[in-house]
């Protein structure tokens, strides 16, 4: 019964990496932390956060980059939120569980979730501005160029289709936390099927909208791709005032700040001070939609 | 003679390819109280939840047949299930209040029906509140979330609430089996104020509730209707040997 070294060793070296592999992990966050927040805490003032770029994007603030990014989740939103709702509405309440269409409609949605965003990026601009925009620019302008180009609303909606596959499931998810009895309760009391979901299921899975819905934002305020090619600019002079204009964004300004910038150098401040907003702006969008989704399943279990 | 509020003749009920109710005929009279009893699994809730077609929500269930509500048999194509359900509300085994205010929960069905001035919605919620006897309770926190109040008055709120649409019918499946002694009588006593005004149906597992408040009584078992006759006579006389064998407690 004595203990055998070698097996004993053999244990620990296992164990040892496990660990290792998992501490890894944590390392890199903090180093990733760690440095953006020294690097880009000094740049942080109400001015970097409220002016326009000056010097040829070498000084001034980043307030074009995060105006924009704010105008392109708010669109996005508004597009893709009750599009998602309405679909998850579909899935859970109408469409039979085990039905053709709604198998058909889960599996596209898990085949959205996994395209690449460049992908979303090549439709939008294939799709929304040679096909749609093109278009409405022949039919409606007499061939004047307006729409066929990239600008805010298309950036938007590629980023909507992008995200809708979050708000889809999130939605689902939520809705289905509202008990079958409450549904029973209120037909029972000869109320129609769209006055049980309108009065009773959505009221009662309003935080799990949310949730889908800040997800979705703060997955669309970190992405770049999609909107490479279908509205984001390198650098515009004025705020964008109308859905034909282009307009900047945090995560592409980064990009240019780092890649084509003319003088990468000097523009390092600016560059850890953007990146910093951005990641603290991801970082309270997802804490508040994991408080709002932990409320949801407390109820669920409750 | 008393007028006989449901009826069915020759009803079947299929549920995917079992056959869940055989060849159900029975008359129910309007303003008393009818109790369903029988062992798990017999038919009896299945058979209560045909009577405002909630059956319809379950996929495979199909039913062949007559049922009758005043003569009209509520499986015709033209009839109108909202309708139908205002007429003949339900209350169900487990309290299930809305997460909404002690008031909203009452006046939901009324204003699904359009019932829109606050007077009369006020008046609407204050009498199916004392018709269901929790008035006095509820009184002064109409504006606290339902989830608040026990499990008995939850249960009274959900009558007040199926009360508030004034319907004639009123189903019960097994409306006190979650509930303690004290909540289980005083929802005994109010179903049995209630046949003053209401036809009720209640589903119950416990023979001695349904010897206590009902009228009638129908023993089912294995989806068919054995007996059906005045409570008393089923629990002192019974015809049938099943119906003596299950009310004596030998199986069930």
């Amino acid at each position: 019964m004595i203990k055998s070294f070698k097996r004993n060793i053999k244990g620990i070296l296992i164990e040892g990496m496990t660990l290792s592999a998992a501490l890894l992990i944590i390392a890199i966050v903090v180093v990733m932390v760690t440095v953006i927040v020294i690097g880009g805490k000094d740049q942080i003032s109400w001015e970097f956060l409220t002016s326009f770029p000056e010097d040829g994007m070498t000084k001034g603030g980043i307030f074009p980059a995060i105006y924009g990014t704010a105008l392109l989740v708010i669109i996005m939103s508004v597009a893709a939120v009750p599009f998602g709702t309405i679909t998850a509405i579909y899935l859970t309440e109408y469409a039979k569980e085990n039905s053709i269409i709604a198998k058909t409609i889960r599996f596209a949605v898990r085949t959205l979730a996994v395209i690449p965003s460049i992908i979303y990026g090549l439709f939008g601009l294939g799709f929304f501005i040679k096909f749609v925009g093109t278009n409405v620019d022949n039919t409606f302008l007499g061939g004047h160029l307006k729409w066929g180009q990239p600008n805010i609303l298309w950036a938007s909606l590629t980023m909507a289709l992008l995200t809708l596959p979050v708000v889809i499931v999130s939605v689902e998810e939520a809705l289905k936390t509202v008990p079958r009895d409450l549904r029973a309760a209120s037909l029972a009391l000869g109320a129609t099927k769209w006055q049980t979901i309108w009065k009773v299921v959505i009221p009662g899975s309003i935080s799990g909208i949310m949730t889908g819905t800040i997800l979705a934002v703060s997955r669309g305020a970190g992405e770049v791709a999609p909107i490479l090619f279908t509205g984001v600019a390198y650098y515009v002079a004025t705020l964008p005032t109308s859905f034909s204009d282009q307009f900047m964004v945090l995560g592409y300004h980064i990009y240019v700040m780092t890649t084509q910038s003319a003088n990468v150098d000097k523009t390092m401040p600016i560059q850890f001070g953007t990146t910093l907003v951005l990641l603290a702006l991801t970082f309270i969008l997802n804490i508040s939609a994991i408080i709002l989704r932990y409320r949801i399943r407390k109820k669920k279990t409750d | 003679m008393i007028h006989e509020k449901i009826h069915t003749e020759n009803m079947f009920l299929h549920y995917g390819s079992k056959l869940a109710l055989n060849d159900i005929s029975i008359q129910i009279p309007e303003k008393k109280v009818t109790a369903f009893i029988g062992p798990s699994g017999c038919g009896k809730s299945t058979f209560l939840r045909s009577l405002n077609r909630m059956n319809d929500l379950i996929d495979g269930v199909k039913i062949e047949g007559k049922i009758l509500i005043d003569g009209i048999n509520i499986y015709d194509n033209n009839i109108d299930v909202v309708t139908l359900r205002k007429k003949v509300g339900m209350v169900f085994q487990k309290s299930n209040p809305f997460a909404k205010s002690i008031y909203e929960n009452v006046a939901y069905g009324p204003r699904i029906n359009g019932v829109k001035d606050k007077k009369q919605l006020d008046e609407i919620v204050e009498t199916a509140l004392q018709n269901a006897a929790i008035w006095t309770e509820v009184k002064d926190r109409l504006g606290d979330s339902a989830m608040g109040l026990s499990g008995g008055q939850q249960q009274r709120l959900c009558i007040a609430r199926t009360l508030a649409v004034n319907p004639e019918i009123v189903l019960m499946d097994e409306p006190a089996s979650a509930l303690d002694p004290l909540s289980t009588s005083k929802i005994e006593e109010l179903i049995v104020q209630l046949k003053e005004k209401y036809t009720i149906v209640i589903v119950t597992h416990n023979m001695q509730q349904a010897a206590r408040i009902s009228d009638l009584t129908a023993f089912f078992y294995l989806g068919e209707l054995i007996e059906f006759d005045k409570t008393k006579k089923i629990f002192t006389n019974p015809d049938k040997k099943q119906t003596e064998d299950y009310i004596t407690g030998r199986f069930g």
